[in-house]
C-alpha cells in the first residue's frame, strides 16, 4: 500500500476550471474520503489520480513515484466505478482474473487470488454468472473483488455505494469499512453523500468548484467547519445559518437577528471585535438549539416533522427564515402557529465573516 | 404487508361483487373482431408480397420443370426433376458457385475488418475527427455503378492510374466478343486478378456502410469499460481483443450475415466492369449466371433452376452461420 500525494494540481476542460490548485496528501492506509455536490471537482481529482484525466498543472505521486507521465495501466491503482463497469461478456471468475491476467500471473496463483477475493465478498457460488444475471449489490461485490484482487498501492472508489437501494447501501457501507481494516489499504473515495463521508472517512476533503475547502477528520469538520460552504453542506438537516449586523450588548458583543440580539459568548465576541466585522452569519446545528419559554430567540413554529425517533420542529422567524430545531421524540412537541422562544447553545455558536465567509474563531 | 387502513378496506371490497365480467358470448366476438381486424390490416403487406416475393418464387420451381428449346417459338419440354440434376451437377455451376463463394470470401471479411478498423480510429475525441467520419461513411451514398465507373477508370487498360496491374497473357484477354459495353471495362485481366479487381470495387463501396455499422456498435460500448480494463492493467491491444471486439461482436455478426447475402447477390459491379463474367468466367458469379441465362441465353427454365439454387445456398449459408458464428457472440450488456 502507498501514499498518494497531490500537489497544486488542477485540471482545466476549455474554459471550465474542475479542479483548481488541490494539494492533499493521502497517508499510507488511510481511508480519505472527496466529498462536494456534483460538479465540484471530486470525480475529476479521482480521475486523474488513476491516470484517466491528465492534469494541466501540478504532480501527482503514488507511492513514492510521481506518475504524471505514467498511464493509467501502470499506475498501480485500483478503482470502482459508480457504474461497476463489469465486462459484461466475462464471467464473474473472468471479471476478477482480468486484472491479473493483463499482469501475466501465472494460472494458478490467479484461481488461488480469485477465489481469496470471492471468499472475502462472499461471490464463491457466482464464479460462473454473468454480470447480467446479478443483482446490484452482487455486482457491486464483484467491482470489488475485481479491485482487490492485485494488492494495488491505493484503491480509488467513485461513488461505489450510490446505484444501491438505501438499505443495502447501509449494508455494504459497514462490509466497506469492514474490508478496508482488512486489507489496510489505502482508499481514495469520492461522494456526494456526507453521511458516507462521515461514517467511512479517517478524513473528509471537502471541494467547491474544484477548489478544496477543508481536510479533517469527521468530527472536526463537524464541530468546526471552516466556512460557510462546508457548514452548510455537512450535517443533516443543515445548519441554520443567519446573517446579522454585530452589536454591543451590557458590555458584550452581540449579533442582531430579525426579531432578536444573540448574545455571543465573550472569547467569541472578543474575535468578532478584533477583526472589526460588521455583518456575520451566525450558525448554529438544529440539536443545538432548545424550545425554551423566554429563550431569547423569538420565533413562530410553522411546521413540525416527526421522524419517529427524533422531531425536527421548524420555525420562522420575525422576516420569515427558517430555523430547524431538533427535538428528541420524547419530549411533548410544541404547537404549530405557536409563539415561542429559542435558547442557542452558546459554547456551539458558529461565527462567519459575512462577507469572506471564513469562520470567526474565538 | 397491508396497513391497518388496508385491513379495513379489504372485507367491503370482498363483499362487493366485483365489476360483472363480460358474458362468454360477447368476450368471443371481441376477440374475433380484434383479430379480423389485424388480418385486414396485414393484407396489403401480404398481397405485394404475394404478387412480388411468393408468386415468383413458386413459379421459379415450375419453370424449373420445363426445358428451353434452343430455338424460339419451339414448345416447351417438361423435363421435371431433370434439368435441376443437369444444371446443378453442370461444372458451369459449380465454377459459378466457387467464383461466388471466392468473391464472398473476399469481400465480407476484408470489409468488416476495415470498418471496424477505421471506426476504432474515427472513435476518438480528437478535433476535426468528424471530417474523417465523413469520409470514412462517404462511399455509403455512392451507388455501385458509381463505384464501378471510377474503378472502371482507374483499371482501365488505356487510360487508368492502376493499368501497370493488369499483366499481360493477351491470349486469355477477351475470349468471348463483347457487344454493348460502353464502359472501360476489364479486359485483359488474368483471371484471378479480375476478380479481385471487383472484390476491390465491392468492398470499397461497402466500406461507407460497414464503417457506419460499427461506428455504431462501438458507441454502444461504454467508455467506462475501456478505463476499467485500462485500470485494470490492460494495453490498447488487450483493451480491443478483451473489451472492444466482444461488445462489437453481435453488430459484427449481423454485418457477417448480411454481408454474406449482400456478396451472393453481386451483381452490378459483374455487369459494369467484366466481360459478362469474365474473361474466362473467372466473375461469373450466381447472380450473373443467372442473368446470364436468362437475357443471353433466353434459358428461363435454367434460369429458374439457378435461381432456386442461390436462394438454397444463400439459406444454408445463413443457418450454418447462425449455428456456428452466432455462440460465439456476446448480446449481454
Amino acid at each position: 500500500m502507498g501514499r498518494v500525494t497531490i500537489r497544486g494540481v488542477s485540471k482545466r476542460f476549455a474554459d471550465v476550471t474542475a479542479v483548481d490548485h488541490l494539494t492533499l496528501e493521502v497517508a499510507d492506509e488511510e481511508f480519505l474520503v472527496l466529498l462536494g455536490p456534483s460538479g465540484c471537482g471530486k470525480s475529476t481529482a479521482l480521475r486523474m489520480i488513476a491516470g484517466l484525466e491528465e492534469p494541466t498543472e501540478g504532480t501527482i505521486e503514488i507511492g513514492d513515484r510521481e506518475v504524471n507521465d505514467v498511464e493509467a495501466k501502470d499506475r498501480d491503482v485500483a478503482m470502482v466505478f459508480q457504474s461497476y463497469a463489469l465486462y459484461p461478456h466475462m464471467t464473474v471468475r473472468r471479471n476478477v482474473e482480468f486484472p491479473l491476467k493483463t499482469r501475466r500471473v501465472a494460472a494458478d496463483e490467479r484461481n488461488r487470488t480469485v477465489q481469496e477475493a470471492a471468499g472475502i465478498l462472499g461471490l464463491e457460488d457466482l464464479l460462473d454468472r454473468k454480470p447480467a444475471q446479478l443483482s446490484g449489490g452482487q455486482r457491486q461485490r464483484v467491482a470489488l473483488a475485481r479491485a482487490i484482487v492485485r494488492r494495488p498501492q491505493a484503491f480509488l472508489m467513485d461513488e461505489p455505494l450510490s446505484n444501491l437501494d438505501a438499505k443495502l447501501r447501509v449494508q455494504t457501507r459497514a462490509e466497506l469499512v469492514e474490508l478496508r481494516r482488512r486489507l489496510r489499504a489505502t482508499i481514495v473515495y469520492v461522494t456526494h453523500d456526507q453521511v458516507e463521508a462521515m461514517t467511512m472517512g479517517d478524513r473528509i476533503a471537502i471541494l467547491d468548484h474544484g477548489v478544496l475547502q477543508q481536510v479533517g477528520a469527521p468530527q472536526d469538520v463537524y464541530a468546526r467547519p471552516a466556512n460557510l460552504f462546508v457548514a452548510r453542506f455537512i450535517g443533516n438537516p443543515p445548519m441554520n445559518t443567519v446573517t446579522g449586523d454585530v452589536t454591543r450588548v451590557d458590555g458584550g458583543v452581540g449579533v442582531q437577528i430579525p426579531g432578536s440580539v444573540v448574545e455571543l459568548p465573550g472569547a467569541l465576541g472578543a474575535a468578532v471585535e478584533r477583526r472589526a466585522l460588521e455583518r456575520v452569519v451566525l450558525g448554529v446545528r438544529p440539536e443545538d438549539l432548545t424550545l425554551a419559554d423566554g429563550g431569547p430567540i423569538k420565533a413562530t413554529v410553522s411546521v413540525i416533522e416527526s421522524l419517529g425517533h427524533e422531531r425536527h420542529v421548524i420555525c420562522r422567524l420575525e422576516d420569515g427564515q427558517l430555523i430547524i430545531v431538533r427535538q428528541a421524540a420524547n419530549v411533548p412537541p410544541p404547537a404549530e402557529e405557536s409563539e415561542i422562544g429559542l435558547a442557542a447553545d452558546a459554547a456551539r455558536l458558529h461565527v462567519f465573516d459575512a462577507e469572506s465567509e471564513q469562520r470567526v474563531d474565538a | 404487508m397491508s396497513t391497518p387502513a388496508d385491513a379495513v378496506v379489504e372485507p367491503g371490497a370482498a363483499s362487493r361483487p366485483a365489476v360483472a365480467p363480460a358474458p362468454r358470448g360477447r368476450r368471443f366476438n371481441r376477440a374475433v373482431r380484434e383479430a379480423g381486424l389485424g388480418y385486414l390490416l396485414l393484407l396489403p403487406a401480404f398481397l405485394i408480397f404475394a404478387v412480388f416475393i411468393f408468386y415468383p418464387f413458386f413459379r421459379n420451381f415450375y419453370l424449373g420443370f420445363f426445358s428451353t428449346p434452343p430455338f424460339p417459338g419451339q414448345p416447351k419440354n417438361y423435363v421435371g426433376l431433370d434439368q435441376y440434376k443437369d444444371v446443378l451437377t453442370s461444372s458451369e455451376f459449380l465454377d459459378s458457385l466457387k467464383v461466388t463463394v471466392i468473391f464472398a470470401v473476399i469481400t465480407v471479411p476484408v470489409g468488416i475488418a476495415l470498418g471496424i478498423l477505421l471506426a476504432v480510429l474515427a472513435h476518438q475525441k480528437l478535433k476535426g475527427v468528424a471530417i474523417y467520419r465523413a469520409f470514412f461513411s462517404s462511399t455509403v451514398a455512392t451507388s455501385i455503378a458509381v463505384a464501378s465507373v471510377i474503378f472502371g477508370t482507374l483499371l482501365s487498360p488505356q487510360v487508368g492510374l492502376l493499368q501497370g496491374i493488369q499483366t499481360e497473357p493477351s491470349i486469355l484477354q477477351n475470349p468471348d466478343p463483347i457487344i454493348n459495353i460502353s464502359l472501360p471495362v476489364i479486359r485483359s485481366f488474368i483471371p484471378s486478378v479480375a476478380l479481385t479487381a471487383v472484390a476491390v470495387t465491392t468492398i470499397w463501396q461497402n466500406l461507407g456502410l460497414s464503417f457506419i455499422l460499427m461506428s455504431a456498435g462501438l458507441q454502444a460500448v461504454p467508455d467506462e469499460l475501456q478505463e476499467a480494463a485500462e485500470i485494470d492493467g490492460a494495453g490498447p491491444w488487450r483493451r480491443f481483443w478483451n473489451v472492444t471486439l466482444p461488445l462489437l461482436s453481435p453488430t459484427i455478426f449481423f454485418a457477417f450475415v448480411v454481408g454474406s447475402i449482400f456478396a451472393f447477390q453481386t451483381f452490378g459491379q459483374i455487369d459494369l466492369l467484366t466481360p459478362r463474367g469474365g474473361p474466362l468466367k473467372t466473375t461469373n458469379v450466381l447472380t450473373y449466371y443467372i442473368y446470364d441465362q436468362l437475357q443471353f441465353s433466353k434459358n428461363d427454365g435454367k434460369a429458374a433452376v439457378l435461381a432456386i439454387a442461390l436462394f438454397g445456398v444463400t439459406l444454408l449459408l445463413t443457418l450454418i452461420q447462425f449455428q456456428f458464428l452466432e455462440r460465439r457472440v456476446s448480446y449481454e450488456r
